[in-house]
């Protein structure tokens, strides 16, 4: 068929389609639904839920993995578009993690010596990463089904992207998981927790965002 | 005259985005020139140039809501050029060292005269069944809505909408068929 038949055909075919704020949001919603399934069935909600909606330190946390999702979603926002870039987002997830160390070692420093290891490790150092990074799973399954159906050109920073953002998303529903409560904790092993993802949407972005 | 041909180009993806068929026909069609001489430059006018162009403009049909107005419009269509012409040259095995980032040499292809004569929307549309050719001329043509064109055809609104619908994947999946035979023969 002639390519002008094929701009005929094409230009029949015009409503406007949903754009790629609201389909990220959509797969964020979805997986985010699964890593709550998650929680209530597999890992359990912490003992003092739901009081621990009165607590400061349950919504630092909400807000940090809030902000480093927020970042991620415009990451992949930029990333899922032809010649994005993701400079703007990953600056802004950055400022959000020197922060969040700033706020660690202010704490790490105001604690008398002995007491520094405790505060570090909390009672859940070891499941922690581990935990995010399962709750990250659909939501990252999710974002990369809904990235393939857009136009990432650059698929490794588009894979890490949406590691980056559903890191971030799975890391606001462990909250409702883990019982920790101190900066320190919050910076070191939420933070690697939510880098695992990161480097498995690196990793599979070539492969899994591949469009023809 | 590069800054005029991005504003234009721009112009019309914002009418294309927002529904418009006439701006949009003529964008593919601008496009479409340009993308030939792209391609055809970096295949050595090889017989793959006419395919790419067309999964290209498929590729900017589908993917038309990932334009972002706060982006040059070339800049985002070179891309998808680009990214068309490496995946080619990947499946086909073969390496080529050339420069790709010569956004300037997309945006500076002379400009033909008028976009491309239209295609013949009768000859397109021969390969819907009557029933569909009907719809489509009803509703896409003669501006009924899916309600009207569904009751002189006889059936509901939703079935019209999914008739209707059913009815445009066909036609690209003809033209892509078109090509593959072609391919084949």
């Amino acid at each position: 068929m002639k390519t002008d038949d094929l701009i005929e055909a094409l230009s029949l075919d015009v409503a406007p389609a949903a754009g790629v704020r609201p389909r990220l949001a959509g797969a964020a919603g979805a997986g985010a639904v699964v890593a709550f399934a998650l929680v209530a069935l597999w890992l359990g909600f912490r003992p003092d839920y739901p009081a621990a909606f009165g607590k400061p330190m349950f919504w630092m946390k909400a807000i940090y993995a809030a902000l480093i999702a927020l970042g991620g979603f415009w990451c992949v926002d930029q990333l899922a578009r032809p010649a994005g870039s993701g400079r703007k987002g990953v600056t802004f997830v950055l400022v959000v993690f020197g922060l969040i160390c700033l706020a660690a070692l202010v704490r790490w420093f105001i604690t008398p010596a002995e007491d520094r290891m405790p505060l570090l490790m909390g009672q859940s150092w070891r499941v922690c990463p581990r935990n995010i990074l399962a709750l990250s799973l659909p939501i990252l399954a999710a974002t990369l089904v809904v990235v393939r159906r857009l136009a990432p050109t650059r698929l490794v920073l588009a894979g890490a992207a949406a590691g980056l953002f559903s890191g971030g998303v799975a890391a606001v529903v462990y909250g409702l998981h883990c019982p920790e409560s101190t900066m320190p904790f919050v910076a070191v092993w939420y933070s690697l927790g939510i880098s695992a993802p990161v480097v498995i949407g690196a990793v599979l972005g070539p492969w899994a965002l591949r469009w023809r | 005259m590069a800054a005029d041909l991005e504003d234009r180009l721009k112009a019309l993806m914002l009418r294309g985005q927002a529904g418009d068929a006439a701006a949009w026909r003529e964008l593919l069609a601008l496009l479409s020139v340009r993308l030939r001489m792209f391609f055809a430059r970096r295949l050595d006018g090889g017989a793959d140039v006419e395919d790419l162009v067309q999964e290209t403009l498929l590729a900017v049909h589908r993917r038309r809501m990932t334009y972002d107005p706060a982006q040059p419009f070339t800049a985002w269509a070179h891309a998808i050029a680009k990214y068309k012409l490496i995946d080619h040259w990947r499946r086909n095995r073969t390496r080529k060292h050339e420069p790709l980032d010569d956004l300037a040499d997309f945006l500076a292809a002379p400009e033909t005269e008028a976009p491309e004569t239209r295609g013949d929307l009768d000859r397109v549309l021969a390969h819907l069944p009557d029933r569909q050719q009907k719809l489509v001329r009803d509703v896409k043509l003669q501006g009924l809505s899916l309600a009207e064109a569904g009751a002189r055809a006889g059936i509901s609104e939703g079935a019209a909408k999914v008739a209707l619908h059913r009815a445009l994947k066909a036609l690209t999946e003809f033209a892509l068929k078109g090509r593959d035979d072609k391919e084949r023969g």
